[in-house]
């Protein structure tokens, strides 16, 4: 048993108090096939955000990635481990012999899906930046894993860089169409193409 | 104001026994009805009744709660209410970095503050509070940040956000405070009146402007309201109110009377709350917020309705 309900209860009610994180299942339905969530991320609400709007059955197998940095210590460490089952990933790299993305790889081999933000970063806009090459390859590394798009609006406004409080706000986590790195695709334009997916599930004026 | 059971009227249990039963039989027709074959425009208004009767529901159960678990819980699932409007509104409202502390304070600071000064019956508190004390420090505290892009505009929607929301709203659970003749339990029934008669005004008019509706009052801010719908549904609505005289302190005349300003305020905040929305982009509430229920299209009417109830209640009525 890796997850302890009643904190993991308490987390998504205050979230759904907060934020809303109403699920709109757009492209796809909510299904226990293997997935990786991949979304924009422009708040720490974000993660917490995509995992309560999932069905509870979901949840259960549904593992956000964390920065070790930020949430590797202290109350914030109970939260993301005990609260919502976060794989810790070591962004800053302090060990380089040590791939990044091995933990998230040893996830999907365990049949986990996973929820993760290939900014690598926060951003301050509506849009997102770049995205960086992990989802590439993880893509690759596990064909048979759908990729699903997220796109989550208000959360910068709720809860943006920097700062300490949040403000209510209602926020939609929208679910796209999977996709996947056609035959011989290259990574750049892969990249570009989910990046693209996400941005289409935000609202139409959305330029902020 | 603590539990209110030893002094539940006798009144309650006919009424909370016949709205029970009145609802069961309207839930079991909206459960045929929309499970029957039907086109679009059909099924649609099969949805919306089947919605209606379950906003009555939810009524019966604030009823419920007012008599059962005393005023304390009432308060709570009010200052929900508040919440969750405030956050609606807050989100189709432009804000900027120098609002996030004034905004924070409005959800986690005013909004208990103006609920438990209920609570505590500090009347002259209560009042004040936010058209003086957070009308004067919100925008202040926004000024500090030295952010003046749109600052009175920014300033303005958020205050009036926070005048309807909060201020305004929680006056219908305010009139358990007032010492009526006969007891607490009077004013609770005075709460179930209250959301009775907006409840029947809003079904009424809807029902009158279906049927009869032809000439329509504002057609840029609120189609669907017709002056045919509002005379028919008011009325209906102010005859039902003078038929429930026995509930509250009014002889069947001041009943009349007073639904009749209740069915008319309540008119107005749908209207007024439809311009504001407008004005700032959406048509509805819910399908604006994607996904969300509307909290403020449940509660416009109120909003306008409770605090004149209010205050006629507490000059004309109180002992």
């Amino acid at each position: 048993m890796r997850l302890m309900r009643p904190s993991s209860a308490l987390l998504v009610g205050i979230v759904k108090l907060l934020v809303g994180a109403y699920a709109r299942w757009i492209g796809t339905t909510p299904s226990a096939t293997q997935r990786i969530y991949f979304a924009n991320h422009t708040s720490h609400i974000d993660t917490l955000a995509i995992w309560s709007s999932l069905p509870r059955s979901l949840r259960m197998r549904t593992r956000p990635i964390a920065a070790r940095d930020y949430w590797g210590k202290g109350l914030r460490k109970y939260i993301a481990t005990r609260g919502f089952g976060a794989v810790l990933i070591d962004r800053a790299r302090e060990d380089a012999t040590v791939d990044p993305l091995e933990p998230l790889r040893a996830s999907l081999r365990e049949g986990d899906s996973l929820i993760i933000f290939p900014e690598g970063t926060r951003g301050a806009t509506a849009i997102p930046a770049r995205f960086r090459s992990g989802l590439f390859r993880l893509a690759t590394e596990f064909p048979a894993v759908e990729l699903i798009p997220v796109y989550l609006d208000n959360l910068h406004r709720s809860l943006p860089k920097g700062a300490l409080l949040p403000v209510p706000m209602v926020c939609t986590v929208r679910f796209g169409a999977p996709l996947a790195p056609g035959a011989g695709e290259a990574k750049e334009v892969f990249l570009e193409r989910a990046r693209d997916a996400v941005i289409a599930l935000a609202d139409p004026g959305v330029h902020a | 104001m603590s539990s209110l059971i030893d002094a539940i009227p006798r009144e309650f249990f006919w009424l909370f026994g016949a709205l029970i039963g009145l609802l069961a039989v309207a839930s079991t027709i909206g459960a045929i009805l929309i499970r029957r074959p039907a086109d679009e425009k059909k099924a649609a208004s099969r949805a919306n009744l089947v919605e209606r009767i379950n906003a009555w529901w939810v009524m019966v159960a604030i009823l419920a709660v007012a008599f059962l678990l005393g005023a304390t819980m009432t308060l709570i699932l009010f200052a929900l209410a508040s919440f969750f409007a405030l956050r609606e509104f807050i989100t189709l409202t432009p804000s900027r970095l120098g609002d996030r502390l004034p905004l924070a304070l409005s959800f986690f600071v005013i909004i208990p503050a103006q609920y438990v000064l209920i609570g505590v019956e500090r009347y002259g508190t209560f009042a004040i509070f936010i058209p003086v004390y957070a009308f004067l420090l919100l925008p202040s505290i926004a000024a500090l940040r030295s952010d003046i892009d749109d600052f009175l505009s920014r300033s303005a929607k958020q205050q009036y956000g926070l005048m309807v929301t909060v201020y305004c709203l929680s006056h219908a659970p305010a009139l358990l405070m007032l010492p009526l003749p006969g007891g607490p339990g009077r004013a609770a029934l005075l709460l179930f009146y209250l959301l009775l008669i907006v409840q029947m005004s809003d079904v009424m008019q809807y029902v009158f402007g279906k049927l009869f509706g032809r000439t329509k009052i504002a057609p840029v801010v609120s189609p669907s309201k017709t002056v045919e719908g509002f005379v028919g549904g008011g009325l209906a609505a102010t005859g039902i109110g003078a038929a429930m005289w026995w509930i509250t302190p009014f002889t069947p005349l001041e009943s009349a009377g007073v639904a009749a300003i209740i069915v008319i305020m309540g008119f107005l905040g749908g209207l007024t709350l439809s311009a504001v929305k407008r004005s700032l982009g959406a048509k509805d509430w819910g399908v604006m917020i994607e996904g969300h229920g509307g909290m403020l299209d449940r509660t416009d009417s109120i909003c306008f309705a409770a605090p004149i109830f209010f205050h006629v209640v507490r000059f004309f009525f109180t002992a």
